[in-house]
């Protein structure tokens, strides 16, 4: 499968982007037909290195860059299509009003003979490209009736029309469940079976060590190494990426001693989820997992008011309580950090400061209007306790990283003094140095007092950082487990099952 | 067919509301179902139905635009002052200046949009204004009615005598019309130019990494509304024979309802020139309805209103969740596929 020529090969890669040097000398070799993992934290610069060899940005004087043997002096978007590097941007690029067979065929609709489209040439390549990756789509199906996986094999197969020799795949699993990842992951091993480079970038190191041969290691902007991933394992990988060291260790506890804060019993939705009972105590984390789909999402809006139970009951401090909006949920001490971090949490062209009050504005107010000086002390006191780093309180907050945005959008619901706190997959787009960061942040408002359920379809962030963990399948609990009881592992194959 | 219903799910509530409409009324008013009246429709709606394709490419692509009917009340003005400079001139003549003119007003909202980055609906509000008010003032709001006689001599292509006495007639403005539908058509059907137009509609981003040229995508999209504005206004100064500067003052927003009513998104990416004629077509029978009911015109516009409304909302709640078998096949049909992915 490898031959002694590289396909792509980068060596003395640099770029200064206002005076900060993103990358610093940077090397990096795809072999053909292998599938290469370009691990770092956000900001490392592994989507800079991606967009130089694209051809989208220039490298500084000194690189030295060729591609299947010829050395190139300066790389285009369309002169890297015609070589055959593709890429697979993580928001995919799609367009959702268009056909299965147009998105993938797109490249007949960019040049045609005559200025036509050649319907049934790009039909032909559709069907080709989507035989090839061993997939049935209805061609004529519009993209938007499409599930995400699906769409996902639709990018992969646009990217294959293009004569693909090395593809680029940038996070492609962040919205995927567990089998369609694993079903990802066999086309990419098709991919590379017949010749076609991958190099992959993700978050997820599971997949990352299962899909791999090699790996390049980034970290802020310089090389850390190239590593065979045989024998690599997950914390190993960690400690390459963030040069620190991050022990997990179960921290499970009893609460029994500690009053019931909130009772769920035979909670039902129609369709959603059927008959949920548990209780949380004071201090207590609960973490809820499951396949997606599986009904936590659904549990975790009811919980917050959004949707009405069917029937069921839920008890706060032993009143049972019958939210008629979330706005009620709120008044009575339950906050919910959406999963859609980025559209439904946090409005992102307004700065730090607004976001982080808003949803307490009425605990600012002074005489019916906000009140500046508590607004200020509110949003300060937040910024020191959760540790954000910012520059001003004032900067919208997309000037933040992905960790820091969610430290703020937590900050936003703790600013309402909640006695409950759903966390709804917290950990979606943050990179792992800044994941600890924030079950740090979990860890010390349980000791605190405060009762969290977590939701995560990730097994392995419940099982450290959970006193309980609920197994939710097809909207019901398929057994309830406690993290000193069983491994990691144990819990991930009943996840998995 | 179910593939094709699913496809065009607003076409075909808009069309089966139509016929709803059209029963309603022939029961209602015994002139309304025939021929003749059928032809009247035709010919009242045609300068509207070449503004509404011109407008839907416009949309599609992303944009808005609310200057067009003042921009062709101008280009009426300046063709018709350029043909009495001419010395009379003919319908070439006229097709040629009328186009040429509404291509460059086109051009100037596209550059606004796209070279200065002024979002569409504010560029095109303000050379609504800019229009306008350069036309009342050069005109001082002075109609002119001494048009050349091939300009306002109707051109009749088929014309027959029905047994009731009344006519059926096939003019131009009709066979115009039918003539930009279907280069429309062409164009945002079967051209890249036209499929590109659909996609910068649809997600900027990802027809910009494609590489598709932008600011063409701007320039073609404006520049084929403002072809259609000038045709379309040609058009109308024929049927009035006379050019008046305030007679499409207003048009732009009847337009625009009928056109998103056909099926036309607001944001791009898609929409139909059959969607667009039937959108048309619908608010034109429920006035020609009216109007032979002997319905006050004062009621009118709010009669259109509500129509409008219903006829959005019935599409926009999706055919397929008022109606039960259609949701089901979808869905067999979704887990099939992923049985087969998987």
């Amino acid at each position: 499968m490898m031959s002694a020529e590289p396909l792509l090969s980068l060596k003395n890669i640099k770029i200064t982007f206002g005076g900060v040097r993103a990358l610093k000398g940077v090397s990096f070799e795809v072999n053909p037909g292998e599938v290469h993992c370009l691990a770092g934290e956000n900001g490392c610069g592994k989507s800079t290195l991606i967009k130089i060899i694209t051809g989208v940005y220039k490298p500084e004087d000194g690189a030295e860059f060729s591609f299947d043997g010829q050395p190139i002096t300066a790389m285009t978007p369309s002169m890297a299509q015609s070589l055959g590097i593709q890429v697979i941007w993580q928001d995919l690029a799609l367009f959702g009003e268009m056909t299965v067979a147009e998105n993938i065929g797109f490249q007949y609709a960019v040049s045609g003979k005559y200025g036509l489209v050649d319907k049934r040439a790009m039909e032909k390549a559709a069907e080709k490209a989507l035989a090839r990756l061993g997939v049935s789509l209805d061609l004529h199906l519009p993209l938007k009736e499409l599930p995400i996986a699906q769409r996902q094999i639709v990018a992969i197969a646009r990217a294959l029309v293009g004569e693909a020799r090395l593809v680029f795949m940038d996070e492609p699993t962040a919205s995927l469940t567990q089998s369609e990842t694993d079903y990802l992951i066999e086309i990419v091993r098709n991919l590379s079976a017949s010749g076609v480079a991958v190099v992959f970038v993700s978050h997820r190191l599971a997949e990352v060590l299962e899909i791999s041969d090699r790996m390049t290691v980034l970290r802020d902007g310089a090389l850390v190494g190239v590593f065979p991933v045989e024998g690599m394992t997950q914390s190993r990988v960690t400690e390459l990426m963030t040069g620190r060291n991050f022990d997990s260790a179960v921290i499970a506890a009893d609460h029994d001693d500690q009053p019931v804060v909130l009772s769920v019993k035979n909670l039902s939705r129609a369709n959603e989820f059927d008959n949920i009972s548990f209780d949380l105590r004071r201090g207590e984390t609960l973490g809820v997992t499951g396949l997606l789909g599986a009904g936590r999402t659904e549990l975790a809006l009811t919980l917050f008011g959004m949707r009405r139970p069917h029937s069921g009951e839920i008890v706060l401090d032993g009143e049972t309580v019958h939210f008629g909006s979330n706005r009620e949920a709120i008044r009575a001490g339950v906050a919910y950090l959406s999963e859609d971090r980025l559209s439904l949490g946090l409005n992102q062209p307004q700065s730090i400061a607004d976001n982080l009050v808003m949803a307490s504005l009425d605990r600012i107010l002074s005489g019916g209007l906000i009140s500046p000086p508590k607004k200020e002390n509110v949003v300060a006191h937040w910024i020191s306790a959760l540790g954000v780093k910012i520059g001003k309180p004032e900067d919208p907050i997309r000037t933040l990283s992905g960790g820091n945005q969610q430290r703020v959008a937590i900050a936003k619901w703790l600013a309402i003094g909640p006695k409950i706190l759903i966390l709804d997959a917290p950990t979606v787009g943050v990179d792992v140095g800044a994941r600890a960061g924030i079950f740090e942040i979990v860890r010390k408002l349980a000791a605190e007092g405060l009762s969290i359920i977590l939701i995560s379809d990730e097994p392995p962030e419940v099982y450290f950082n959970a006193d309980r963990i609920i197994h939710m399948a097809e909207g019901r609990i398929k057994a309830t487990y406690d993290p000193r009881q069983m491994s990691l592992t144990d819990l991930e194959g009943k996840v998995y099952a | 067919m179910r593939r094709l219903m699913l496809g065009h799910t607003t076409e075909f509530t808009l069309f089966a509301v139509m016929i709803v409409l059209c029963v309603a009324l022939s029961f209602a008013t015994d002139r309304f179902f025939t021929i003749s009246n059928a032809f009247d429709v035709l010919n009242v709606s045609a300068v509207n139905i070449i503004f509404a394709v011109g407008l839907l490419v416009v949309l599609i692509s992303g944009g808005i635009d609310i200057s067009f009917a003042v921009a062709a009340s101008v280009v009426q003005y300046v063709t018709a002052l350029a043909i009495a400079y001419l010395g009379g001139g003919n319908w070439a003549e006229g097709f040629i200046i009328a186009g040429a003119v509404g291509i460059g007003l086109g051009l100037i909202n596209a550059a606004l949009v796209y070279k200065l980055q002024i979002i569409s609906i504010v560029a095109t509000i303000s050379t609504f204004n800019i229009f306008f008010g350069l036309l009342m003032f050069f005109t001082k709001g002075v109609s002119i009615y001494d048009l050349p006689e091939w300009l306002t001599t109707r051109v009749v292509f088929y014309e027959r005598e029905m047994s009731d006495g009344s006519w059926l007639e096939l003019t131009l403005p009709v066979v115009v019309m039918i003539l930009c539908c279907i280069a429309t058509w062409f164009m945002m059907s079967r051209t890249t130019i036209g499929r590109q137009l659909y996609a910068f509609g649809d997600n900027p981003e990802g027809a910009r990494r494609f590489g598709i040229n932008i600011g063409a995508m701007h320039y073609i999209s404006f520049g084929w509304l403002g072809l259609m504005a000038g045709i379309g206004g040609l058009m109308q100064a024929h049927y009035a024979e006379e050019v008046v500067p305030n007679a499409l003052y207003g048009r732009e927003l009847d337009v625009l309802a009928a056109t998103v009513l056909g099926g036309a998104r607001l944001g791009g990416g898609k929409g139909s020139v059959i969607g667009c004629v039937l959108g048309v077509l619908m608010v034109s029978i429920t006035q020609n309805g009216l109007n032979l009911m002997g319905v006050s015109p004062f009621a009118f516009k709010m009669i259109v209103g509500a129509i409008i409304l219903i006829a959005i909302t019935l599409s926009s709640a999706r055919i397929d969740k008022l109606l039960p078998f259609f949701a089901k096949g979808k869905i067999e049909k979704g887990q099939a596929q992923k049985r087969e992915a998987h």
